[in-house]
């Protein structure tokens, strides 16, 4: 039963935030309520993962190839208490940072739903059920992309949503051949199959398909080209939790996939995803580089950073996969920081463009300190989470012999800094223009910087328990590299 | 502009496309149909009165609130995947079905059926929240 509250709490939730509509502050903090009953789901399933590996149940209590499996090991466990986590304090972030009209029209209701579809796609094996799950996130974030309707809104959310449609028509035809050719749904009993009949013709191209689709969800290189556009448009909390979410439940459910499936092609998939990985994280960052807008910077850098992930996918060893999923983390919590610290610039100037501000550094020593978290943590500076998630990845790859995606990542770890410090420089040192009025009288939400404290601190510490979380990291990659795991949990429970 | 001709139509129409929601719901567990195109049939009969009347009687003869249709279905279905699991202590959406009667009108209800209300409701809401809201805004 447990595996299946992180579903149908935030379901719940939205019907009872759907009747409570007229009552916005009552909706705010149920909404909160909510998202913190998830995060406690997701603690008790980790801690049950802990005990015994992995967890399953079957909806309905069909038997397992034929019902839809619900399953957690180790990495969905992880992924799921991130996303509960980030969640958690974006709500909190955003009730002093969206304006009130967005609230009224069902900023909460939308979020839970996303959410819904997002603790679904984490948890399910079953490739049909993970489509329907991906449609549910489709909706809700098409709508909160959208929501509030000004013209960059709108232009972002049509780029978003024919992309993910076709991704979507691709995902379905893709299940489609692989229905046909090994009658079965179950993601278990796929991977058994393909293990005792190996990948012909038709399923190799389904496993094309299946990339595509996801490597648009996750915006690798040849698929990007929507995030940067609609990313940047909605509120900056919204864009904090879509690209903690959408794009990162992309990335695990392209792991997944692989470490099922399409590893025993690896001959023909490592190339190809090294390829894709260097192109991602070389593009995304000279992209930002270019940049002069926060969010717009912020958001090139989701791109860069989702080809390190997939840079651990590809080298496909205990610490790659480890590496990806602690990048993965990361990721979703500095990143996160990073997208309230501009939205606190925001507050203060008005706008997102670096040209506009300056001296924040005097005038709000205390924000500029959360931005250097952050900052420091993606550029990858010791101490931080994402020096031991790069060093992780590199070493994966300097074992496998992966020189050119490996130096390539190096590299793009000194442009990442130069892109820190490019905004350090303009926001944080440089007096502020001349010509800009100062903003005395705007003040910053006392709310929004207590979220962004505490998220700026978790991933202070996410870096600095690292021998703890090494050891979970280590042994999500175990499971993940040998799917017997997955295929003896749930076909031989 | 409203058309007699469309008037009249509807009149008829309508109670027919209730009924026919109805049935296709209840005989979708075994054969084509089921809530989301009984909802959907519903739906589109009461758009059809309110093209045919307007909004305002239609508001006021059928439907006040269809976003309440909404959160009502949508809790009707969750609570249908409870059933068995208060009762029996099994997982999730496991189906419980009760016979009424027996011999060939019997009546077999269930968990699947509440589910399949559920979805009725919610799609029917959606549908009807939708077109009106947009039919408010052109008209």
């Amino acid at each position: 039963m447990i595996l299946f509250l992180p579903i149908i709490i935030p379901l719940f939730f939205v019907a009872l935030l759907i009747m409570m509509r007229k009552n916005l502050r009552l909706q705010k903090w149920l909404s909160a309520i909510g998202v913190l009953l998830q995060l406690f789901a997701a603690v008790t399933i980790f801690t049950e993962v802990r005990a015994s590996g992995t967890i399953f149940s079957q909806a309905g209590n069909w038997p397992a190839p034929f019902g839809i499996s619900f399953f957690a090991d180790y990495t969905s466990a992880i992924v799921l208490i991130a996303v509960s986590f980030v969640a958690l304090w974006i709500h909190i972030f955003s009730f002093g940072a969206i304006d009130r009209t967005r609230q009224k029209f069902g900023l909460f209701v939308l979020f839970q739903g996303l959410l819904t579809g997002i603790n679904g796609a984490l948890l399910t094996a079953d490739i049909f059920n993970l489509y329907v799950w991906f449609e549910v996130m489709l909706i809700s974030s098409f709508v909160l992309i959208s929501l509030g309707a000004t013209k960059s809104q709108l232009r972002g959310a049509v780029k978003y949503v024919v992309m993910n449609l076709f991704g979507s028509a691709l995902f379905v035809s893709a299940i489609g051949i692989v229905y046909g050719q090994l009658g079965t749904l179950n993601m278990a009993d796929i991977a058994l199959k393909i293990n005792q009949q190996g990948l012909n013709l038709p399923l190799n191209s389904a496993m094309m398909l299946f990339f595509i689709a996801f490597g648009i969800k996750a915006a690798v290189f040849p698929f990007y080209f929507w995030l940067p556009s609609s990313y940047p448009a909605p509120p900056v909390a919204v864009t904090a939790f879509l690209s903690a979410t959408l794009t990162k439940v992309g990335v695990y459910v392209l792991i997944r996939f692989y470490s099922l499936f399409a590893f025993h092609q690896a001959e023909f998939w490592q190339p190809i995803i090294y390829g894709i990985a260097a192109i991602t994280m070389v593009s995304g960052v000279i992209m930002a580089a270019s940049a002069y807008d926060i969010r717009k910077i912020l958001s090139f850098h989701i791109i860069s950073q989702i080809g390190y992930m997939i840079m651990g996918l590809g080298i496909f060893s205990v610490f790659g996969l480890a590496g990806a999923l602690y990048f993965l983390v990361h990721n979703m919590l500095s990143k996160t920081t990073a997208f309230m610290s501009a939205g606190l610039m925001q507050q203060k100037y008005g706008t997102f463009d670096l040209k506009k501000m300056g001296n924040l550094y005097r005038l709000h020593p205390y924000v500029a300190f959360l931005f250097l978290i952050p900052a420091l943590s993606l550029a990858g500076i010791p101490p931080t989470s994402g020096f031991f998630g790069k060093f992780l990845l590199i070493y994966a790859g300097f074992s496998a012999g992966a020189w050119i995606v490996t130096i390539s990542a190096l590299v793009v770890s000194i442009f990442t800094l130069f892109s820190m410090v490019k905004i350090w420089n303009e926001a944080i040192w440089k007096p502020l223009p001349e010509d800009v009025p100062v903003h005395d009288e705007k003040r910053m939400n006392r709310t929004s910087v207590f979220a962004s404290s505490v998220m700026a601190f978790s991933s202070l510490l996410f870096g600095f328990a690292i021998t703890w979380f090494f050891d979970v990291f280590i042994r999500a990659g175990e499971q993940l590299v040998n799917n017997q795991h997955y295929i003896n949990a749930i076909l031989n429970p | 502009m409203k058309s007699q001709i469309i008037q009249i139509a509807a009149t008829y129409l309508m109670p027919f496309l209730l009924v026919l929601s109805l049935v296709v719901f209840y005989r979708g567990h075994n054969e084509p149909g089921g809530g989301f195109i009984g909802g959907l049939i519903g739906g589109s009969a009461i758009i059809l009165y309110a093209g045919a009347y307007g909004l305002e009687i239609t508001k006021k003869l059928w439907i006040n609130r269809p976003t309440a249709l909404i959160w009502i279905g949508l809790a009707m279905a969750l609570l249908s995947g409870f059933f068995a699991y208060l009762t029996h202590g099994s997982p999730f959406m496991t189906a419980v079905w009760v016979q009424i009667g027996s011999g060939p009108f019997a009546l077999k209800v269930g968990t699947p059926l509440l589910f399949d209300l559920g979805v009725y409701l919610t799609v029917m809401g959606m549908l009807v929240k939708v077109v009106l809201t947009v039919m408010e805004e052109v008209l």
